[in-house]
């Protein structure tokens, strides 16, 4: 077991360096020079040559990825060279929004999806199971941002039940913050929902025609226990799986959602930081994000060892 | 006990089973006899009401003098398991994965009681060690991945039985074990019949296995019963034409018109083998005892060493987990040998690569168990037949079509099968089309991993002519892997028998499994179901 984490862990860990290479020649390809952005278009020459030299950005770029990464390392993400303040900072700023707004989703969506899809497997074929199955269908159409300004004209406008837009900060209290941070989570959430009660509903079908669910109801269980002591736990596999992938989708759905509510988050600041060429904060930016999505596929490896034990015998 | 009368069954409007009657007496065993598609399995299910989505029903079922079609599902809940019961074919996937051994035997204990935690693992523990797996080997905290075939059956026995109900289902218990398995397994059930007086149905497609067992015997086919009665009465007349037919069948062995190829006597001739085995070690690598500790290596083959004469038929047979398919790997090139080497027509298979291994190939082919598996269902004939045909691509599109045609007529298919996908054909014209495949390459060695183990007593009866008689047209050599030592006796000229890994005894067919030298050989041909054997040792 101890050895299967190990490995795990070292996989994570090439896939961290392998993404921050890529990360950082991207943008070095990327077209548009930060010290001529910073300074305008009239700067002259010699300005934005001698901004290019106090930022760093004359060095080879080997020396530069090297002393990006060592920054990281111990936690020096560097300065912004727009707002010039340190990354942290601001990004920690901006994560206490986005990372809220992401857990509220993916919370949202999981309390949704699983009882639905629960629900339509267990009358598969009658009339509920037709009705949830097309809302569903209607949840996957439909884009989150147009959803999410319906939302904000019939919830915000229309019923003034909650703000249309933008953020109080957690220093206002954590009511008004949660409630500005609904409308988006909602919008983000439940197209994710509809895919994720899809996919719960056919994992438990298929599971429902396996030769063990026909044992379970010959020792005498009804077909609802058997659902639930039988099938469930076995259909959970596909059900983490996409679990796993919503979360990198809801990540990058809160750059679109953010911009819709005004969200001073991290996907906003990402916006802004590629729009003013501020490399830093964006190869910051997306470092964190790769790390974040690296660490939930860690938990999904880790939560299928706890489903199946045929998984435990494998990673022992 | 159980007398069902009049069973008709519909599935989404398409009649299954036909005015069914049958009856099971108290304490008495019935089997149930039919080749696949013969609705005995349809029947079980009808009797404990888990017929799939879309069945009608008519008929009675009296289940001691209450009719099951006029009982409610909560009724019915109450019958599961508390008075039927029933186990399945397939032990590997029957238990749920995700649970223990004990959750499972008690929660089959739990659904007619009240007991606490602890008294429900006592008896769980109790009914495990009835069925031989005592909670000292076996804890309950075993999962079932953790245990093997016949031991997963033995848990299906144990929860089939842990409510102790007046009558259980059998469906074809041991056909997925091996022969020394199934004889455990048999004994098992009967020793129950006997301590607890239950009733049993003993659903099976093996005459012999049934005449060994049952009490009572009725023989289904096409959803109807067409003979019924005392097993030893209808199994010793045979009056009805379709059991004296399966009985035939299941005994049948192809002509051999040729004298066998003996090993003794190619040696005498100086011939030399086309295949020779020399000292093949396979070892399998386990997990690590810890980090810095790898495991003790599994030793799958030791030493294992054979030779074999062009036209010979070769079996090798053992108890599953032997190392019969580990060889056959080795010997086909699909896995490398730990130590020791394969010679195939005077290469060495361990060492030739790239052109010359496909040559090698094109002079070996496989055919494997499942017809069904084996196939891509999603290609057509044609593409599938010709595939191993790769290993000659100087061949045109015309030639090879030929060949296909050529590969079919062999197997006495026609032309028409060309453009037909695998699920258009049954179960025994999909093994001819294996052995089409096989064939096109025009191979000098056929290995055959359980070809007719899968089919039908009929079915297979037909399979095994079809390969006597290639092996005389074209001359061929057969390594016949079978766990069915009947089956190896009828097509082979030789046997080899193995135990962990290492072949304990080889020699004609006739020789072995009359007069055994080893304890192995010796176990597997008592424990092998023999009809004529079963009916002289029956005491009625």
């Amino acid at each position: 077991m101890l050895v299967f984490f190990l490995k795990k862990l070292l996989w994570a860990l090439a896939t961290l360096i392998f993404a921050s290479v890529l990360v950082f020649l991207a943008l070095e390809i990327v077209p548009g020079d930060p010290a001529q952005v910073m300074l305008g278009i009239n700067a002259t020459d010699d300005a934005v040559a001698a901004l290019r030299e106090s930022l760093g950005l004359n060095k080879p770029a080997l020396e530069r990825y090297f002393s990006w990464v060592s920054g990281m390392l111990v936690g020096d993400f560097g300065r912004s060279y727009t707002y010039s303040v340190d990354v942290r900072e601001l990004v920690a700023d901006r994560i206490a929004i986005s990372l809220p707004l992401a857990l509220i989703a993916l919370a949202l969506s999981t309390i949704i999806a699983l009882p639905v899809g629960i629900y339509a497997a267990s009358r598969r074929g009658k009339i509920a199971d037709t009705i949830v199955m097309a809302i569903s269908q209607f949840g996957i159409a439909i884009p989150n941002f147009w959803f999410a300004l319906l939302m904000v004209y019939v919830l915000a406008i229309w019923l003034q039940l909650v703000p249309a837009g933008g953020f109080p900060g957690w220093s206002e209290g954590f009511w008004p913050a949660l409630k500005s941070l609904l409308l988006p989570a909602i919008a983000l959430a439940l197209p994710q929902a509809a895919i994720l009660s899809r996919v719960t509903r056919s994992a438990l079908l298929e599971t429902m025609g396996e030769d063990y669910i026909r044992t379970a109801r010959a020792k005498g269980l009804s077909k609802r226990a058997t659902l639930w002591n039988h099938a469930l736990r076995n259909a959970m596999i596909p059900v983490l799986t996409i679990l796993g992938l919503q979360f990198a989708y809801l990540l990058a759905g809160t750059i679109i959602i953010e911009n819709v509510f005004y969200l001073p988050g991290l996907g906003r600041l990402v916006f802004q930081a590629i729009n003013l060429r501020d490399l830093i904060v964006v190869e910051s930016v997306v470092m964190m994000l790769v790390a974040t999505i690296i660490v939930i596929n860690l938990l999904v490896d880790l939560a299928y060892i706890w489903v199946d034990p045929r998984l435990r015998a494998r990673a022992s | 006990m159980l007398e069902i009368k009049n069973l008709n069954l519909s599935i989404s409007g398409t009649p299954i089973l036909r005015d069914v009657n049958l009856k099971v007496g108290a304490g008495k065993i019935l089997g149930i006899v039919g080749e696949s598609g013969s609705g005995k399995s349809l029947t079980a299910l009808s009797t404990m009401q888990l017929m799939p989505d879309g069945s009608e029903l008519g008929g009675e079922i009296l289940f001691q003098d209450h009719n099951l079609l006029q009982a409610d599902e909560d009724d019915m809940m109450r019958v599961r398991g508390q008075e039927i019961s029933m186990i399945f074919q397939e032990p590997m996937t029957a238990l749920n994965p995700v649970h223990t051994i004990g959750a499972q035997v008690c929660e089959a204990i739990r659904n007619a009681t009240n007991l606490s935690q602890n008294q429900l693992e006592t008896q769980a523990a109790a009914m495990l060690e009835k069925v031989g797996l005592p909670v000292s080997r076996f804890p309950l905290s075993r999962f079932p991945h953790q245990l093997s075939g016949g031991q997963r059956q033995r848990v299906m026995i144990a929860m089939a039985c842990a409510q102790q109900p007046s009558l259980m289902i059998a469906d074809e218990p041991t056909t997925a074990l091996d022969v020394t398995l199934q004889a455990q397994i048999l004994n098992l059930l009967r020793g129950i019949v006997d301590e607890t007086g239950m009733s049993l149905i003993l659903i099976s497609h093996d005459l012999a296995v049934v005449a060994e067992v049952t009490d009572d015997i009725v023989v289904m086919r096409n959803g109807e019963v067409l003979d019924a009665g005392p097993t030893g009465d209808v199994l010793r007349k045979l009056q009805h034409p379709y059991t004296a037919q399966l009985a035939k069948a299941s005994t049948h062995v192809p002509q051999r018109n040729s004298a066998p190829i003996l090993s003794v006597e190619q040696h005498a001739n100086n011939i030399q083998p086309i295949l020779k085995a020399h000292h093949i070690v396979r070892d399998y690598p386990t997990a690590r005892t810890s980090i810095f500790k790898k495991g003790i290596p599994f030793r799958a083959l030791n030493s294992v060493s054979f030779e074999l004469f062009k036209g010979q038929s070769m079996g090798l047979v053992g108890e599953s987990g032997c190392g019969k398919s580990t060889l056959a790997r080795i010997v086909l090139g699909l896995d490398k040998a730990t130590a020791g080497r394969v010679d195939f027509l005077g290469t060495d298979l361990s060492k030739v690569e790239g052109d010359e291994m496909r040559s090698a190939r094109r002079n070996m082919q496989v055919v494997f168990q499942d017809p069904f598996a084996s196939f891509n269902p999603r290609h057509r004939v044609e593409r599938l037949v010709s595939e191993p045909l790769y290993l000659e691509p100087q061949l045109s599109k015309a030639q090879r079509r030929d060949r296909v045609r050529a590969a079919l007529s062999e197997v006495g298919m026609n032309d028409t099968a060309l453009d037909k996908y695998p699920h258009e054909f049954s179960g025994g014209q999909r093994q001819r089309l294996a052995i089409a495949r096989a064939l096109i390459t025009r191979p000098a060695l056929i290995v055959a991993d359980e070809p007719v183990s899968a089919l039908d007593v009929s079915i297979r009866a037909q399979v095994l002519d079809l390969l006597a008689d290639l092996r005389e047209r074209l001359n061929l050599t057969y390594l016949f892997i079978s766990h069915d030592l009947g089956v190896v006796r009828a097509i082979c000229d030789e046997v080899m028998v193995m135990q962990a890994g290492e072949i304990v005894e080889h020699g004609p067919v006739e020789n072995v499994f009359t007069s055994p030298a080893s304890q192995a050989a010796q176990e597997l041909v008592d424990a092998t179901p023999n009809l004529e054997r079963a009916l002289a040792n029956r005491v009625d």
